[in-house]
């Protein structure tokens, strides 16, 4: 291991958690502040990615595997549509949120909006897992070519 | 005097912009080019924060400077360096 290598290894160990967490409060905030699932889900990803880079591939799938991020992914986009599938089951439309009885809370706290609260969270879901597969398969199908990387 | 300087930052973003437009398109070397792209990713989300637009800010910082160099680093990595 050259000294490269371990300046990049210490900075991502450092800078990693703080990332994630950051990539989690946006997506919880989404009702609140600016950003949301897509913003969230987009730094979170790119975290996991970042470790995946600068240690190599068996640490970043012992982080979350190929497989993993696959089904996450389906499970957001699945998550998505069944939260809209309720409102249609509970009176409203596809998709409605007051009209089909979410519960609203108080204007201003993190528990509160409804269906949006849970709607962010499955697309926050859904967008980290699209750039954590994404990454994979390029890289892995660079590894089959018989290419260092 | 705020909003004086607010306008000597808005250029100076811009001007850097430019440059770094026009660099991408004139550099020759692959991976010079992907890195200059990154910092014009940088330079674009402030000023997406300057036109007050936050969200995005972030999603240009995090998908147009991070997971964009990324991947064309791989792509890279799979083809030629040099054009």
């Amino acid at each position: 291991m050259t000294l490269e290598d371990q300046i990049v290894r210490i900075t991502s160990r450092l800078v990693v958690p703080f990332i994630q967490v950051y990539g989690i409060y946006i997506i919880l905030h989404g009702h609140l502040s600016p950003g949301g699932g897509f913003s969230g889900g987009a730094i979170f990803g790119s975290s996991l990615v970042l470790v995946a880079l600068s240690f190599n591939l068996e640490v970043g799938a012992k982080q979350i595997s190929h497989d993993t991020s696959s089904i996450l992914e389906s499970g957001g986009a699945l998550g998505f549509i069944l939260t809209g599938l309720v409102a249609v089951v509970l009176g409203g439309n596809f998709l409605s949120n007051q009209a089909a009885g979410f519960p609203m809370g108080e204007a201003g706290e993190l528990f509160s909006a409804g269906a949006i609260f849970i709607i962010t969270t499955f697309l926050g879901i859904k967008v980290a897992s699209t750039i954590i597969t994404l990454f994979y398969n390029i890289i892995e199908e660079e590894d089959k070519s018989g290419a260092s990387h | 005097m705020t909003e004086i300087l607010t306008e000597i930052l808005n250029a100076l973003l811009l001007t850097f912009l430019v440059i770094c437009a026009i660099a991408v398109a004139q550099i020759r070397d692959m991976l010079s080019a992907v890195i200059v792209f990154a910092s014009f990713g940088l330079i674009m989300a402030i000023i997406w924060q300057q036109l007050s637009a936050p969200d995005v800010a972030m999603v240009e910082a995090a998908l147009g400077t991070g997971v964009t160099t990324l991947l064309l680093i791989a792509a890279i990595s799979k083809t030629r360096r040099a054009e």
